[in-house]
């Protein structure tokens, strides 16, 4: 009881007061949302990794998937586990931080000390809970330039993410067309497809279904909805994952045990790990962020605003597009990768498109695959080179 | 004997006839060879549509726009006179619709540049004169019923293509089993004879 207590009390003050960096921004500076209300005041939470170069050309930006975070390449204070993408950054890595300049924000709507639900909201002096206004992707981005322009760049060198990430990435490059001298988007599309949207709904019905929820204002009663929140992310966590891949790693394999109990039992190892999965998960998420950043991604849908002209939304690009996907993914299938595509061709984008197989799934992006980073590398190589970056 | 002795001879051929800093589609770009040559030696903005993903990849690392597609379905989603040069090399012979494909390539570039192997060289004639059968070769090595060349033409059959579509021939070039450029006052009869590859810059 104790452990989760202290856990618990950690986890609200990463909320507030991240172990990271963190930008406030006061009353006079709000972030205007795209819901039609202002967020003021606001904070946002980033780690930063190597040295803005004298011209200030050098910085890339990083953009997190759904439960990802600003430890991109440091130790998570709440789990104590290895930063989420040091495959590929850190010092001599693809994304080298002896180059280049990485800053790695907090998503606004998260949980790890950026401004989302579990934050205090200082008109009630308690947790915004449902309170807090829905977040879009493009409030994030407009989160993310204030911090940018916090560090005086102009443009960025290189805005990377899949999945949540690649929307960021997307919406960067038709927001700030000049901001972005190189872009990788991978995993991702320019929306949430009907499919996608009704497995988030199945996970923020559990949560919601879950008692322990109470409307959103379980902080305030001293609980959590941790079997809502963990049902939730086993139903997310089968759509990063390939039947193939499934297979291969679980079959029909049991747990432990030499034959079927007959009972409910996780008898499967395939169901002992989605457990696992879903225990782990709900000890460093709060369940209303992934209530407000699912609902960000089914939100997200370029062409629509755009008039239904996905081509519109890249009008008059001049930044370096590197569209990734992977073969085996079904959350975000190479179809929709390849809209995209077309949309920027349509645009006279500078685009690449590389489609990597592997039977890995949506999550092969954080994983390491050679023929992903030898396509990154020679990406990221080349746009160094345009921008003269020796 | 074959028609192909050295598939990518072409490419020099192909980069003397694009002016520097021109903007360039290459159509079924392979490993980027050629895009990476007209980079070095010309400046172009260059892209690419290549149908392997293993060449694909290979473009990206060297640093080159290209994209995975197929030019049968992928070039509607091309603007036109979104480029200057609309390249198709050694490709031709492996579309469904050699003749959808070149108008595309009118449209998308204000010039279309296509090169491919001439299957009326007399090698190729001899061969299926004396054997009865087709070609297959060290370098044809495909028979009949698993060849990518669905649709090989001889030069001829190409200049009538592009007269049917509307195309002018602006400059045509063959090369012979040498690897040499061929005389420009040669009559067709001639290049369609001992052309073993050829070189077209059209325009609409």
């Amino acid at each position: 009881m104790m452990a989760v207590a202290r856990a618990k009390s950690r986890k609200a003050d990463e909320a507030n007061n991240p172990s990271s960096q963190v930008l406030r921004f006061g009353a006079d500076k709000p972030l205007i949302l795209e819901a039609g209300v202002k967020l003021a005041p606001f904070q946002i939470a980033y780690e930063t990794y190597g040295e803005l170069n004298a011209d200030k050309s050098n910085a890339v930006l990083i953009c997190h998937a759904l439960t990802g975070d600003q430890y991109v390449a440091s130790t998570n204070p709440v789990t104590g586990k290895p930063g989420w993408w040091e495959v590929l950054i850190g010092p001599g890595k693809i994304i080298d931080t002896n180059r280049f300049f990485v800053i790695s924000p907090n998503v606004i709507g998260s949980c790890l000390g950026s401004t989302g639900p579990a934050s205090t909201n200082p008109a009630t002096g308690k947790p915004y809970g449902l309170d807090l206004p829905i977040i879009t992707i493009r409030d994030m981005v407009r989160a993310q330039a204030m911090l940018v322009d916090h560090f005086g760049i102009d443009q960025l060198f290189c805005v990377i993410g899949g999945s949540m990430g690649g929307m960021q990435v997307l919406e960067w490059t038709s927001t700030y067309p000049d901001r972005v001298f190189s872009a990788l988007p991978m995993a991702t599309g320019t929306r949430h497809s009907a499919q996608n949207i009704a497995f988030y709904e199945a996970g923020r019905q559990a949560v919601m279904a879950d008692p322990n929820w109470r409307g959103g204002k379980y902080i305030e009663a001293g609980v959590r909805p941790e079997k809502g929140l963990a049902v939730a992310r086993m139903i997310a966590h089968i759509t990063y994952l390939s039947e193939v891949a499934l297979h291969r790693k679980f079959g029909r394999n049991l747990q432990d045990r030499q034959k079927l109990t007959f009972s409910f039992d996780a008898d499967f190892q395939i169901e002992s790990y989605l457990r696992h999965q879903g225990m782990t998960f709900v000890d460093r998420f709060d369940a209303n962020s992934y209530l407000y950043l699912s609902r960000a991604m089914d939100y997200f849908d370029m062409a629509a605003d755009h008039d239904g002209q996905l081509a519109a939304a890249f009008k008059n690009t001049k930044t370096r597009f590197c569209v990734v996907s992977f073969t085996s993914d079904w959350h975000f299938p190479t179809e929709e990768s390849r809209a995209l595509v077309h949309a920027l061709n349509a645009s006279g984008a500078p685009v690449s498109f590389v489609e990597i197989e592997t039977d890995r799934g949506h999550d092969a992006f954080l994983l390491d695959e050679p023929e992903l980073f030898s396509a990154i590398g020679g990406f990221v190589a080349s746009a160094a080179r345009a921008k003269g970056l020796a | 004997m074959s028609v192909n002795s050295n598939p990518r001879i072409d490419l020099q051929v192909v980069a003397d006839l694009i002016p520097d800093n021109a903007k360039v589609l290459d159509v079924g770009c392979s490993d980027g060879e050629l895009l990476e040559l007209l980079r070095n030696q010309k400046n172009i903005d260059g892209r690419g549509v290549e149908i392997s993903q293993r060449g694909v990849n290979e473009c990206v690392a060297r640093g080159l726009s290209v994209i995975q597609g197929d030019a049968d379905t992928d070039l509607v989603y091309y603007p036109d006179n979104s480029f200057d040069y609309a390249l198709l090399s050694q490709t031709l012979q492996a579309t469904r619709n050699p003749r959808a494909v070149l108008e595309h390539l009118l449209r998308i570039g204000e010039h279309a540049i296509v090169s491919f192997p001439n299957f009326g060289h007399w090698s190729v004639r001899t061969s299926l004169f004396f054997n009865g059968r087709m070609p297959v070769t060290k370098d044809l090595p495909y028979s009949w019923y698993d060849t990518p060349n669905i649709h090989f033409c001889t030069i001829r059959d190409f200049v009538v293509l592009c007269d049917e579509v509307g195309a002018k021939v602006e400059k045509a070039v063959a090369i012979n089993a040498n690897g040499q450029k061929m005389g420009f006052s040669m009559p067709w009869w001639f290049w369609n004879f001992f052309g073993q590859q050829a070189v077209f810059l059209l325009r609409r």
